[in-house]
């Protein structure tokens, strides 16, 4: 016997494993990721596009239409977060893995934010000059959107989990996700809107904080509680 | 030892056995036979905690796994009938990738000697999607080789799409396992050898 396999990782490595493994396949299927960032760009381009010159409506709207295009791009990335693993059997060796699961659900999670959620962090004050957003709102949108993002990820991991299996889950999956996502964009497009404003945004940025360490609580457990059931 | 007291498993509407029970010594192979639909992988599945039984329980080292949760976990080693490999990544990613998440290290070199073990020589850095079938499994097989440490392991179907030369490899491995008595159980329609283990067979549709 050459291969042992007697070193043993601990908990932060497998987590780091999973992320990685994960990245690693968006590195090899770099087409799904432009899609998504692409999808967001093009989205939120439109409504300048349609709109006209007419600086006061845009920045109006500009906050509402950049967190509705993240809501929609950070979704259409959520069909595919468990479908190649449920289909191939990873999933179910995640699920025999002597590491509690939602360690590993969340290392997806955090693998699937890096890949779909700070790409669209990164561009949206790009986009927001399209709308002459002030600097300072612009700044809060940046901020807003890192809160909400990784918000946008765990809850659509419960949703993706709850809809393994099942015929037309994409459809299924949209209605489910959505309205659970309407909190995040109200206080993420309040918080910009209340800045472009020149308003205090504490209160906002607060609430979508703590709608961030609730969803960083119980999002985890109920994916891993879906993936439980859907590997049966 | 692994032991299985009155197991009663129901798929949909339909009951596939009742009152099931069985013991596996340390250093026996547990063979379980029946045609399709017969609950072999159902079977499986309810002694690695994948699927809940209707009734009844599984012990291991005599207590119930699902009260063993991890301890038990980090016992087993299980390859269903999926082979768990992603078309992305290279043959030797998927070893190491695998073995990872179940906390299992291993060097590159350890890594490459497993693969070209098991007949994958030159093609380690090739896409998995760019294997053949056989070769994919013999991709997901290559953690046998890591799993000293497991004492159960469990294989649904390991034979499946295998030639003969890799039939035999695994037949090997699990000669290792039994030897440094580890539990083995596995389904297979195939009539095989295992001449010299101690084999236990149970046949489901009986």
């Amino acid at each position: 016997m050459t291969a042992a396999g007697h070193a043993r990782r601990g908990l932060a490595g497998v987590f780091a494993a999973v992320v990685r493994r994960d990245l690693l396949l968006a590195v090899r299927r770099r087409s799904d990721v432009l899609t998504t960032f692409f999808f967001f760009v093009v989205v939120v381009s439109l409504f300048p596009l349609g709109i006209g010159p007419e600086v006061d409506t845009l920045r109006t709207i500009a906050p509402g239409v950049v967190w509705a295009a993240a809501l929609l791009a950070s979704m259409l990335a959520l069909a595919r977060l468990f479908v190649g693993d449920y289909a191939d059997g990873t999933l179910e060796q995640l699920a025999l893995a002597p590491q509690p699961l939602l360690v590993l659900v969340l290392g997806k999670i955090v693998a699937h934010w890096l890949v779909t959620g700070v790409p669209l962090v990164l561009i949206a004050p790009l986009l927001g000059l399209q709308f002459d957003l002030p600097a300072a709102a612009l700044q809060v949108m940046v901020l807003s959107l890192l809160l909400g993002t990784p918000v946008l990820s765990m809850i659509g991991a419960v949703g993706a989990a709850l809809t393994l299996g099942v015929r037309g889950a994409g459809g299924l999956l949209a209605l489910l996700v959505l309205p659970l996502y309407v909190p995040v964009l109200i206080f993420g497009a309040g918080a910009v809107s209340a800045s472009a404003l020149g308003m205090d945004v504490g209160g906002h940025l607060s609430v979508l904080a703590a709608i961030f360490l609730i969803a960083l609580v119980f999002a985890p457990w109920a994916t891993a509680a879906a993936i439980r059931i859907a590997v049966e | 030892m692994l032991q299985a007291i009155n197991l009663e498993c129901v798929r949909g509407r339909r009951r596939i056995f009742t009152g099931l029970s069985f013991e596996v010594q340390n250093g026996e192979l547990f063979w379980v036979a029946g045609r399709n639909g017969s609950g072999k992988t159902s079977l499986l599945r309810i002694v690695c905690t994948l699927l809940r039984a209707e009734s009844g329980e599984v012990r291991w080292k005599d207590t119930d796994i699902r009260a063993l949760g991890d301890t038990f976990l980090a016992d087993l080693l299980y390859i269903g009938h999926a082979p768990a490999v992603k078309d992305d990544l290279t043959a030797l990613e998927n070893l190491r990738f695998s073995l990872a998440q179940h906390g299992m290290v291993a060097s590159k070199e350890e890594l490459a000697d497993a693969l070209v073990r098991f007949g994958l020589a030159g093609r380690e850095d090739l896409p998995a999607r760019s294997l053949s079938q056989g070769q994919r499994r013999r991709v997901g097989l290559a953690r046998l080789l890591f799993g000293a440490s497991r004492q159960l392991w469990i294989l649904d179907e390991p034979l499946t799409a295998l030639d003969a030369s890799a039939v035999d490899l695994v037949r090997r491995q699990i000669g290792i396992q039994l030897e440094r008595h580890g539990i083995v159980v596995l389904t297979s329609h195939q009539e095989i050898d295992f001449g010299g283990l101690r084999v236990r067979h149970l046949q489901l549709d009986a």
